[in-house]
């Protein structure tokens, strides 16, 4: 159910109100629990939550990212998920056939990929995989990030915001849970596109934001067509 | 024979008990936080405190090099307190010196004991305190803007630090020492403290104290950080003060 979202600051005591107190939440006394980010309570039908206004990203097991290499190792390419920590590909986990010491064949320094986090232990350390349907090298394009914990608000309720833009732009994009956005499409839509996902970022807290990025693509796009012809 | 910067020649309260400036005892000078300052870094804030401008940056968690610095349980709060050439009367030479590794030492220390460093093995959080002005209490500003500035690049923190100095000016107690008072006073004591629980997390002193003297500064000082928090909490908020709605997929 929607209520309306409280502002919390690290510190402050959260009501669970028979609730699992989950992300973002610690026991700062017996039977007390306090916010560990600056950001806003969110009330489920089973967990309470603290989402953070802003911060970095963090595998979890199973997410879609958008990951840059950054180095190629004997078997293995490392890469930068915009995240605190960089993250492995081996060359087990890719579609194609590869030998050891031939990896910059297939994917080079600065390439992007469009992978999952296949695994992540106790310090951190995380695999990503290329095996899975959609997952592929990421081939043209161009890449644009938002800070991670405003990727819900890109995709919007069941895709809504995210395709909007895709419809509107005409735009081929893929958004990674890291937050990290690949675009594709004629340069003048891929700028529009990307200035509707910096509008999203900037104003994602705010009511009635779906509405205000129609609007603003109406005209983006009416003004382009205007241009054109 | 009069030597110059003694306690002697200088009258640093006066006659109705107020200080140089006009404040109270008990008076802070004035404080203004802002955050989001800087668009590179993570998160950022600038504190104006009295005449102390001081802009911090905040970036992390990081992967931490060189790698063998790396903790495998922790991460590495990293702050660097460094002041400006021009900050100070005399030009200040450039490059840390003893006073500013020891200052950033401290603050490291106290910034470790709220950010919960155990999420993040193998990290560093780098802390860089810049400070443009100097006028007394700078490592205390410094730690209260480098707190909000931790929380808003959406770092996990137990609690905020906050910190205020106290010390002794002709023989009383005073909260929130100016330059003059800090020069030419008996005592300068800065504490900073974990606003909820009250912990202490960062105590120096320099200069004596009697036991009841020094109850009485740091009873001063803890009746303050409740002042400041709110200051720090206003910074933060501002940022946010439209409308909040229910969003997410």
């Amino acid at each position: 159910m929607s209520k309306i979202r409280q502002i919390i600051m690290p510190g402050d005591s959260i009501e669970p109100e028979g609730l699992k107190p989950r992300n973002g939440v610690y026991k700062c006394a017996d039977d007390k629990y306090c916010s560990e980010y600056f950001g806003v309570v969110q009330k489920g039908d089973q967990y309470v939550d603290v989402v953070p206004f802003s911060g970095p990203y963090f595998p979890r097991k199973g997410d879609k990212v958008i990951g840059k290499v950054i180095e190629i190792g004997p078997s293995m390419w490392t890469i930068d998920l915009n995240s605190s920590y960089h993250s492995l590909l081996h060359m087990n986990d890719t579609p194609w056939r590869t030998q050891s010491g031939d990896l910059q064949r297939y994917l080079n320094l600065g390439d992007y990929v469009y992978a999952k986090v296949m695994s992540l232990n106790e310090i951190k350390e995380s695999w990503v995989t290329l095996k899975d349907v959609g997952l592929r090298k990421l081939e043209g394009g161009h890449i644009t990030g938002i800070s991670a914990p405003k990727v819900p608000r890109i995709i919007g309720k069941g895709g809504s915001m995210v395709n909007m833009i895709k419809d509107a732009t005409q735009t081929r994009i893929i958004v990674g849970q890291n937050g990290l956005i690949w675009v594709d499409g004629t340069p003048e839509n891929v700028m529009i596109a990307i200035s509707a996902i910096k509008m999203v970022e900037k104003e994602a807290h705010t009511v009635g934001l779906t509405d205000r990025v129609d609007e603003y693509l109406k005209t983006k796009v009416g003004d382009n067509i205007g241009n054109s012809e | 024979m009069i030597i110059l910067g003694t306690a002697s020649d200088i009258k640093l309260l006066t006659k109705d008990g107020r200080r140089l400036d006009g404040r109270t005892n008990e008076e802070l000078r004035p404080i203004k936080i802002e955050t989001g300052v800087l668009n590179r870094a993570d998160g950022s804030a600038y504190i104006e405190w009295g005449g102390n401008k001081i802009l911090v940056a905040v970036y992390g968690p990081r992967e931490a090099y060189p790698k063998h610095t790396q903790n495998i349980n922790k991460a590495i709060v990293k702050a660097r307190y460094n002041m400006a050439a021009f900050s100070v009367d005399e030009r200040k030479r450039p490059g840390p010196d003893r006073r500013s590794i020891e200052i950033s030492k401290v603050i490291s220390e106290a910034l470790d004991q709220a950010i919960m460093v155990e999420q993040f093995p193998r990290t560093q959080i780098d802390v860089f305190i810049e400070v443009l002005q100097a006028d007394a209490g700078t490592r205390i500003a410094g730690l209260t803007a480098a707190t909000v500035a931790v929380a808003s690049a959406g770092i996990p923190m137990k609690d905020f630090v906050v910190g205020c100095t106290a010390g002794k000016v002709e023989g009383k107690v005073v909260l929130d020492l100016s330059k003059e008072e800090d020069n030419f006073g008996q005592a300068d004591l800065p504490m900073a403290v974990l606003s909820k629980s009250g912990k202490v997390v960062l105590l120096q002193m320099d200069g004596d104290l009697s036991v009841e003297e020094f109850d009485q500064a740091t009873e001063m000082i803890l009746t303050a950080t409740k002042r400041i928090n709110e200051i720090q909490r206003e910074a933060l908020s501002t940022r946010f003060v439209a409308e909040i709605e229910e969003g997410g997929e």
